[in-house]
């Protein structure tokens, strides 16, 4: 589904990923750890299209097109789906105002009819079931005034709305309580399926515990230096991202 | 730069033509009414002279006349005409003054609560000739009276016009007065719009002024509280584009005790044009126990659009509340990409973007035929971006 080659990405100047490599495959878990500073959050950034990053080298294909060559809009409307770490408020702006919209161009992209008002509804309310999703949220002005939590519920609400093949998690957990993080991680785990795939990236394990990867792949100084399956999460988890840095800066050295 | 109309209106090269018999007839500004108008009291002036049979009146109790007929109310007119002039010493006021020929007043009984709004059109015709028109109006609102008052501005034909008119406003004890004042001219139409509005007893008054178009615009708003207990708002909304110019200049006067106010003005500039905010609160010594705010943010969306503002505060009280401050900025890239994440196109997320950032201006009109009005004005402009 997504595959990753050789990428090399930055930011004004300085390259920050020095060759990703990563292959997704439709109904996988992976996730990504990495101390801070690693290239996380520029994966997530380059991967959904974010303007001010610059991909210098290698390729990204998405279900056999090339993701580089995409607009954002257009990434999102082939499937792909980015849960921010800081979600953005738009004052003026309702929720469910924006998620309609986003809903209708989403399927006009894939070449379905727009929902009309009572079926964007009944649709709507399906998925609030389905999440647990308060109408309260919905009437507010986008993420406007919204706690950590509601806002992280929020992204996972747009997600089940948008029904994305691939989406990626950049720091769903980071600022959340453990209750929080439990209410996030099952709106995700019902969304699972076998067509669709979940990039997790985050700093902890905790988050891990309620998203189970298929594969934990770890990233340090832009690049993928270690993958394994859960267990090298709880490893990570015990023994810090040092034991990594030192096999890493060892190597270097030899 | 600042461009100030009379530099226009000395321009050796232009004709101006005063009221020159130019015929305005119900079919040429037919087009021009607003929505509502079926349950609206309407007032025309046709070049700066209020015209009675243009006019339509339906709510009773209203009275409307020629301020030169107006003698039964001399005694109001001769208290209350031209106290604006204290605020406004410069000449295109006292330009108004000396050559306004059929003005209009208006006076609503105490006790009378106007079901109906008066619209007001200013009509400026340049169809044969450039036009200078310069509407007068003296308003009075009796107490525990209530009025809706909505101005647009109009321009007819290609010719270049300047209208430079000034609106006294008189509230009187628990009187209510809604203004509301829609600016969307012809390119070569410029305006000077001055509203004074006067709070001579404890009352509401309030205020929103809409934009869009023209070719300068100076809008003087000013209120004056003369009572303790007063309450007024002020809110605006200027979008512009090509080379307008719109100058919001405004005076919230704080001179008896225990008066609130609200002032907020938002701005989106595009192109080459040009704004200007610049707004004054005044807390006189015995104004105690003042609550003041104002604000004014604007989004720039081309490299030559370019914004001045001045928010000021002089305060000579020592126990208020006062705050004031302004912003200039781009369009937020942060979340124009949020929302292209969620599939929406740029052009259409920017749109989303600056309706979210106008729509606590416009939730501020309480009529609603012309919020729906505004409404959709801004939202072809915000379309054509």
């Amino acid at each position: 589904m997504l595959k990753i080659e050789n990428l090399q990405a930055g930011i004004e100047g300085k390259q920050i990923l020095k060759g990703i490599n990563l292959d997704i495959k439709p109904g996988e878990v992976h996730a990504i750890m990495g101390p801070n500073g690693s290239g996380k959050s520029t994966l997530a950034s380059v991967l959904a299209g974010r303007e001010n990053y610059e991909v210098t080298g290698g390729s990204v294909t998405f279900d056999g097109k090339d993701l580089l060559e995409l607009a954002p809009e257009e990434r999102a409307g082939e499937g792909l789906f980015l849960a921010f770490q800081y979600p953005v408020e738009i004052p003026g702006l309702s929720t469910t105002n924006f998620i309609k919209t986003a809903v209708n161009e989403v399927r006009k992209y894939r070449g379905q009819e727009a929902l009309d008002a009572v079926g964007f509804l009944k649709y709507m309310k399906e998925k609030m079931a389905m999440m647990n999703m308060d109408q309260s949220l919905l009437s507010r002005p986008l993420n406007e005034g919204f706690s950590g939590g509601e806002k992280k519920r929020n992204e996972i609400f747009q997600m089940a709305m948008l029904e994305p093949k691939l989406s990626i998690l950049d720091e769903t957990d980071s600022g959340l309580d453990i209750d929080a993080i439990r209410i996030v991680s099952n709106g995700v785990n019902k969304l699972r399926g076998k067509n669709n795939s979940v990039l997790v990236i985050t700093h902890y394990q905790r988050l891990l515990d309620y998203i189970v990867p298929d594969f934990v792949h770890v990233l340090y100084k832009g690049r993928i230096v270690k993958s394994g399956t859960k267990e090298l999460a709880l490893e990570l988890e015990e023994r810090g991202y040092d034991f990594i840095k030192n096999e890493v800066n060892v190597g270097e050295e030899a | 730069m600042e461009i100030y109309p009379h530099q226009l209106l000395f321009n050796k090269d232009t004709q101006w033509n005063l009221d020159g018999g130019s015929v305005v007839g119900v079919a040429d500004i037919e087009r021009y009414r607003l929505p509502g108008h079926e349950k609206a009291n309407e007032l025309v002036f046709v070049n700066g002279r209020f015209d009675l049979n243009l006019s339509k009146f339906i709510s009773p109790g209203l009275q409307v006349l020629a301020l030169e007929n107006a003698s039964e109310h001399s005694e109001l007119i001769e208290k209350h005409f031209g106290h604006s002039a204290e605020y406004l010493k410069d000449g295109m006021h006292a330009l108004n003054t000396a050559l306004m020929q059929g003005g209009a007043f208006v006076y609503v009984p105490a006790g009378v609560e106007l079901a109906h709004p008066v619209y007001v059109y200013h009509v400026t015709d340049a169809r044969a000739h450039d036009a200078l028109a310069l509407p007068r109006s003296l308003v009075f609102v009796g107490k525990n009276a209530q009025l809706q008052w909505v101005e647009n501005f109009v321009t007819l034909g290609s010719g270049s016009s300047l209208t430079n008119q000034v609106t006294e406003v008189v509230v009187d004890t628990d009187a209510r007065f809604y203004h509301y004042k829609l600016q969307q001219d012809s390119k070569e139409a410029s305006l000077v719009s001055s509203t004074h509005i006067r709070q001579i007893g404890k009352s509401f008054a309030y205020a929103v002024t809409i934009s869009l178009d023209g070719h300068i615009v100076r809008n003087n708003t000013h209120m004056v509280m003369e009572a303790e207990y007063c309450e007024s708002h002020m809110y605006g909304i200027y979008l512009l584009q090509g080379k307008t110019h719109v100058d919001n200049h405004t005076i919230v006067d704080n001179v008896k005790p225990n008066c609130y106010s609200n002032e907020l003005y938002k701005g989106v500039i595009g192109d080459e044009a040009t704004g200007v905010f610049n707004g004054k609160i005044f807390v006189r010594q015995d104004a105690q126990k003042t609550n003041a705010y104002q604000s004014n943010k604007n989004i720039l969306l081309s490299e030559g659009a370019s914004m001045n503002t001045k928010p000021q505060l002089e305060i000579f009280a020592d126990d208020v509340k006062c705050s004031h401050g302004c912003t200039i900025g781009r369009l937020d890239e942060e979340g124009l990409f949020y929302l292209q994440s969620r599939g929406i196109p740029e052009k259409q997320a920017k749109s989303l973007l600056l309706h979210g950032f106008t729509s606590d201006i416009l939730e501020k009109i309480q009529l609603d035929p012309i919020r729906e009005y505004a409404e959709e004005s801004i939202h072809r402009r915000l379309e054509m971006l």
